[in-house]
């Protein structure tokens, strides 16, 4: 009760105040479907646990537009994705299923490249046409940032490619992972040095 | 502005709330959908600056009058609507009837200003923007409410001393 000088009339409401996390969890659902069968989500979310941690996954009705771990702090994620998408954003834990599926099958070693719709909306320019060009490495395989340059058809955009990676929307699903440095070495991640090398050992396991 | 996620985290009880106080139980969940859903629509051309609390109490508002309205000109719905609530009996969700009559047994007026200022959490001042007259109205008819309420109703049992 914000309102400390009338204890007494909090006391007196008191029955009907309680509300329990059944029934928050199931008009919380009921407004998902309503939501959804209205076309009045933009944004749906969940998160799913995997051996790089806990990932947020978001979509539209384009297709998946965001893989975030959560050093990336999930709600600052869900801010950035309500100003540059839309506000209209829900948390429904039964969707997305599909990704989770193929995800889980990649975590298990039994699968190469995921097949879902991409909402690439969040990557602009040349950013977009890095990404674009990363699925061409194949599962196992490692590319430095000069040869992703080329691929994409500007050579001299090394550190370019560099910024592309490290702003990758869609990280694990859009290998950026398997971008890595002209002398071998590992170089950074939106994941962190460590996931990176998990993606890696797992992908040539 | 925040994700629709985070307003219902952080203001969906004290929605139901309200909506249990101004319609009643059987209608309460209705009222609660109703309300987010004309939310999630409205929202992204929600004034950033606006007071989050009392928009949602606004649209509870409205949407209790319809219900209100359509139940008024059906009474049938109700009687078919009634066998598909959840128990009340025996849950940790489960509120008290006699508490529900009390209020309903209030005018509108009361009946309003009392949840939306103690179960909503609104000044006066807005409880008059939404209930129309002036705030020194709310103010009393919030009120009058109570003490009516304090007569009517003396509480669970066990749960309250003597009315005082």
């Amino acid at each position: 009760m914000n309102h400390v000088a009338e204890p007494e009339a909090a006391t007196l409401l008191e029955p009907i105040s309680f509300v329990d996390v059944a029934t928050t969890e199931r008009l919380h659902a009921r407004l998902a479907t309503a939501a959804g069968a209205a076309g009045l989500v933009d944004v749906v979310y969940r998160t799913v646990d995997t051996p790089v941690g806990v990932l947020l996954l978001a979509a539209t009705r384009h297709g998946l537009a965001r893989v975030a771990y959560a050093s990336e702090d999930h709600d600052h994620v869900l801010e950035i994705l309500a100003e540059r998408i839309s506000p209209r954003i829900l948390h429904v834990p039964d969707r997305l299923e599909e990704v989770i599926r193929q995800l889980e099958e990649y975590f298990e070693g039994n699968r190469r490249r995921f097949d879902v719709p991409l909402d690439l909306s969040l990557s602009k320019g040349f950013r977009q046409t890095v990404l674009r060009t990363l699925p061409a490495i194949d599962y196992g395989r490692t590319a430095s940032y000069a040869e992703v340059a080329v691929a994409a058809g500007s050579p001299k955009a090394v550190r370019a490619v560099g910024t592309a990676c490290a702003t990758n929307p869609l990280p694990v699903v859009v290998p950026c992972h398997r971008v890595v440095r002209s002398d071998g070495s590992t170089g950074g991640y939106v994941g962190g040095a460590e996931a990176k090398h998990t993606l890696l050992d797992l992908e040539t396991a | 502005m925040k994700p629709f996620e985070q307003i219902v985290t952080e203001h969906g009880s004290m929605v139901l709330r309200v909506c249990r106080a101004v319609v009643g139980e059987a209608d309460a969940e209705d009222a609660w959908s109703e309300t987010f859903l004309a939310a999630l629509r409205a929202y992204p051309d929600l004034d950033r600056t606006a007071n989050v609390q009392a928009w949602l109490v606004t649209i509870a508002h409205r949407k209790a009058i319809d219900i209100t309205r359509t139940r008024a000109r059906d009474p049938v719905t109700i009687a078919e609507e009634v066998p598909d609530r959840p128990a009340t009996t025996g849950l940790p969700e489960a509120w008290d009837h006699d508490l529900w009559s009390a209020l309903q047994a209030l005018p509108p007026k009361q009946r309003q200003s009392v949840a939306y200022h103690y179960l909503g959490g609104l000044p006066h001042k807005d409880i008059a923007e939404i209930t129309g007259g002036t705030a020194e109205s709310a103010r009393r008819a919030a009120a009058d409410g109570i003490r009516t309420l304090r007569r009517t109703y003396a509480g669970r049992p066990g749960s309250r001393g003597e009315t005082r």
